[in-house]
């Protein structure tokens, strides 16, 4: 038992990390923390749904514009609602969460609701991981989960977007200066980070099924993994996501799935008396505006 | 020929702007009215509506309680996400206090309060150092997450709640208790916030080095404040207690939390009276809409973009701006 | 170890090997300097060279990787920047920042409402409203004027700057440190602003100002320091500091560059 919990531990990890990536990449550069990306995960999932099953679109064609239209709402929804709205936090915080509530509400209240809403995995099928069964779809999460992380690193790197992304996050009126532009940039980052929780959707959803609950609970575990780790910081995330996802497994193992959310809320509880700006957070709120 | 848009202060206002309108009956009307009317409205409505739309007033008057802390924790700074926490542990505080020790509702209920805003204060102090987006991140997890475990846990009583508790002891304290309080919370904060304190309150949210370097501790200031919004908050919680016999995990819901939120901005942030008034169409509007179930919380957080984007001082500011200004076309 | 009645007897402030380090760049290197009680010390040098993140050290701000700050015979270099200025040291802020809203004796409520104001007052706050309008008249808000009450979103730079001044007579403080006071302002301006900062000298404040316009500074100062690349490569009398070799090269080395 111990092994499977290890081995699970791992995947249940990496589908935190997966789900909190977007959310920290979108606020780490542009500073606009997407209150609705739950609500773009599910969208994402009912959108791939939609495509397969009432327009009879092929696999592969739906997963590629379902992430393309997610992707796209959320470049939308900076440019036509949140650029208003820059420098107003207050503004900026209630619109998204407005935005993410809105999206999901709509999406019970049509009916969206039930067993028939499941995604189809990659492949079936499962590989025996040293006396432990894993099937193909938590393997691909795995390596989907690793693919981007190195993409992330690529783009971030050696990339003329993706530096300009780290010089927005890491001095903005330098970067200004530079010649970065600073709203586009903020757009192609909502733009990202929407897509990513898209990406995530798809590889995670075929798990189990899309649940408008579902959507809540992304943005819970996104925030909590944010919170332990930092906001800004990815190797926080990351940390983050390994922590409490091992934790979970471990207490859904030895002492029963229904303690699984206590551990998320223990989890915040001790970085909040610990160290309240996360593992790696960045320093705290006095000193950046200086 | 190039126009321009002025605002002018209608003749009315300027004329009642001085002491010489206490010889005028117009000019007292104006004055008076805008301040007397709705207590009167309240008072008139109060008696004459029928028990069902006394339930109304009750829970808009509950839900203002609530707005109205929202918005005088968004003025020192703090923006919560989360107003059904405070509402939540007042709410299962006071449930508590009187199912296990038999204490009447007019002593769990504010013992609700206090109890409820000491613990959340606690909760949230290592927050407030930092930026205040982590605020408002925590307060929206907190409340689900508390939901989440009450239902996992079985703890207070799980799914099902506890039930069987006391009403208020007769009508009349059930329907004004809720009415007199919202009144006097509206008034209370807004001489609060007139005063040198809350004028300290409002400065940390607006240039919080300054008054740091005036040799004044911010975090305790803001834990205060903190404290204020989250007890009256609670208070709102034990109420709903009573008045429904019954608590449960859907105190925690997002409906208490996006609702203050919604009549705010609707009705105008930072205004006290705007979120008050946001509250009291709010709420009487969701009841009409009744029928369409689950189209409620659409209701709200559309209505909630629709105006940040395109009328962000809200109702009341524009009300106002209409009482005391007229506009005209005027050439350069 | 030196004891630390060495430094009770006329040091107010005492700085010892401060540094501070933004990422790869070295903000302040290893700066230390003394001030006595009652002293005027000018800080100077060519942008960049830190002298905001000097003060943003001595007031807390900011906290350094190394070095010791005694204040008044305390050790304060952990301490909160709310402490330091209960304790008595107060600054103004370059990027001059007023609560706009505010009419322009309604600004200085938050430094009247503080703990310190009231320990001094001896424990009572009085009437606090009428105290900041004195405090306004004596920087030089004219009285009979409106200016008093005007918002200070609609307030001109000079008087902006005379709030910040303003503040630090409100605190009543020990040590008042200026962070480029005169900047943006007119020559006439700055004349009629420095009697005031001679007044406080004569009451006894002791005053550390960090400034570009040497010439007034030099005229009022005591000791100036001047520091380059977060380093101190001078201090001294003002006359001393004005013949430096190395002062010169850095200001007129600076120019040449571009």
């Amino acid at each position: 038992m111990l092994f499977g919990t290890l081995v699970y531990g791992f995947i249940n990890s990496v589908i935190l990390a997966l789900v909190a990536l977007g959310f920290n990449l979108t606020f780490g550069i542009s500073g606009v923390a997407n209150f609705s990306y739950g609500a773009l995960y599910v969208l994402a999932g009912y959108l791939v749904w939609i495509f397969i099953n009432l327009v009879s679109l092929p696999y592969p064609v739906s997963v590629a514009l379902s992430i393309l239209a997610t992707a796209l709402a959320g470049a939308l929804m900076y440019r036509f609602i949140l650029l208003r709205l820059r420098g107003m936090v207050v503004s900026e915080v209630i619109a998204t969460f407005a935005i993410g509530l809105t999206i999901l509400e709509i999406f019970r209240y049509l009916g969206f609701i039930g067993f028939q809403y499941t995604l189809p995995v990659f492949s079936t099928g499962s590989v025996d991981f040293l006396g432990v069964y894993v099937d193909y779809q938590r393997l691909s999460i795995v390596g989907i989960g690793l693919l981007l992380a190195a993409f992330l690193y690529v783009f971030t790197h050696h990339t003329r977007t993706g530096l300009a992304f780290r010089g927005i996050a890491q001095e903005e009126q330098t970067a200004l200066s530079l010649g970065i532009h600073s709203d586009w940039v903020a757009t192609l980052s909502m733009a990202f980070g929407a897509g990513l929780s898209a990406v995530a959707a798809v590889a995670i959803l075929p798990l189990g099924t899309i649940s408008v609950e579902g959507g809540y609970d992304v943005l819970i575990n996104a925030l909590a993994v944010c919170i332990v780790g930092g906001l800004g910081s990815t190797v926080g995330v990351v940390v983050a996501s390994f922590l409490i996802g091992y934790a979970q497994m471990f207490t859904s193992s030895y002492l029963g799935a229904s303690w699984v959310m206590i551990v998320s809320l223990v989890a915040i509880l001790i970085i909040l008396a610990a160290k309240p700006s996360g593992l790696f957070g960045k320093q705290r709120e006095l000193e950046e505006r200086i | 020929m190039a126009l321009r848009k002025e605002r002018i202060d209608r003749g009315i206002k300027a004329r009642s702007e001085d002491i010489f309108a206490v010889t005028s009956y117009r000019e007292m009307l104006y004055l008076i009215a805008p301040r007397a009317l709705p207590i009167l409205a309240a008072l008139v409505l109060s008696l004459i509506a029928t028990p069902y739309w006394q339930r109304v007033l009750i829970s808009a008057s509950v839900f203002g309680i609530l707005a109205l802390s929202w918005d005088f924790l968004q003025r020192c700074g703090m923006v919560s996400l989360g107003q059904a926490l405070f509402f939540g542990v007042g709410a299962y505080v006071s449930g508590y206090l009187n199912q296990s020790l038999g204490w009447s509702p007019l002593i769990t209920v504010p013992l609700g309060a206090v109890l409820g805003g000491v613990f959340c204060t606690l909760l949230l102090i290592p927050v407030l150092r930092l930026r205040g987006i982590y605020f408002s991140m925590v307060t929206l997890v907190l409340p689900l997450m508390f939901e989440r475990i009450i239902e996992a846990t079985k703890i207070l009583g799980g799914t099902e709640g506890i039930s069987g508790l006391d009403p208020f002891p007769n009508h009349w304290v059930e329907l004004y208790l809720p009415l007199v309080a919202v009144w006097v919370a509206l008034f209370g904060l807004r001489r609060l916030m007139g005063s040198d304190y809350g004028l300290v309150l409002s400065a940390i949210n607006d240039n919080d080095r300054s008054v740091i370097s005036s040799g004044i501790n911010i975090y305790v200031l803001k834990a205060q404040a903190l404290f204020i919004g989250a007890s009256m908050s609670a208070f709102a919680g034990g109420i709903m207690t009573h008045i429904y016999m019954f608590v449960g995990m859907p105190v925690f819901a997002l409906d208490y939390s996006i609702l203050p939120i919604a009549s705010s901005v609707v009705g105008g942030m930072g205004t006290f009276a705007g979120p008050m008034l946001g509250s009291f169409i709010l709420v009487p509007l969701s009841e009409l809409l009744r029928g369409i179930g689950g189209l409620r919380i659409i209701v709200y957080s559309l209505s909630l973009v629709v105006f940040i984007v395109a009328l962000p001082e809200g109702i009341f500011h524009y009300l106002q701006r209409k009482y005391s200004q007229f506009e005209r076309w005027k050439a350069f | 170890m030196e004891s630390v009645l060495d430094e009770i007897d006329h040091n107010l402030l005492s700085v010892s090997g401060l540094t501070k380090k933004f990422g790869g760049v070295t903000a302040i290197d290893s700066v230390s300097f003394e001030l006595e009680e009652g002293r005027l010390l000018g800080v100077i040098g060519p942008n960049g060279s830190g002298k905001t993140t000097l003060v943003n050290l001595i007031t807390g701000f900011v906290k350094p990787d190394v070095g010791r700050i005694v204040f008044q015979g305390t050790d304060i270099t952990r301490m909160s920047p709310s402490k330091r200025a209960h304790a008595g040291m107060v600054r103004t802020f370059q990027m001059v920042r007023p609560f706009y809203q505010l009419p322009a004796f309604k600004n200085l409520i938050v430094p009247l409402y503080s703990p310190r104001v009231k320990r001094l007052a001896g424990g009572r706050y009085g009437d606090r409203d009428a105290v900041a309008k004195d405090i306004l008249e004596e920087v030089g808000f004219e009285r009979d004027s409106d200016v008093i009450n005007k918002v200070a979103k609609v307030l001109p730079h000079g008087y902006l700057k005379r709030l910040e001044l303003a503040k630090c007579l409100a605190m009543r403080a020990d040590l008042v440190i200026l962070d480029e006071l005169f900047s943006g302002l007119s020559m006439a301006e700055v004349a009629s602003i420095l009697p005031i900062i001679e007044k406080l000298r004569v009451d006894g404040k002791t005053i550390i100002m960090i400034e570009h316009r040497l010439r007034e500074l030099f005229r009022i100062a005591d000791k100036v320091m001047v520091l380059n690349f977060g380093q101190k490569i001078a201090e001294g009398p003002p006359r001393t500091v004005m013949d430096s070799e190395a002062v010169r090269k850095a200001y007129l080395g600076t120019e040449t560059e571009g």
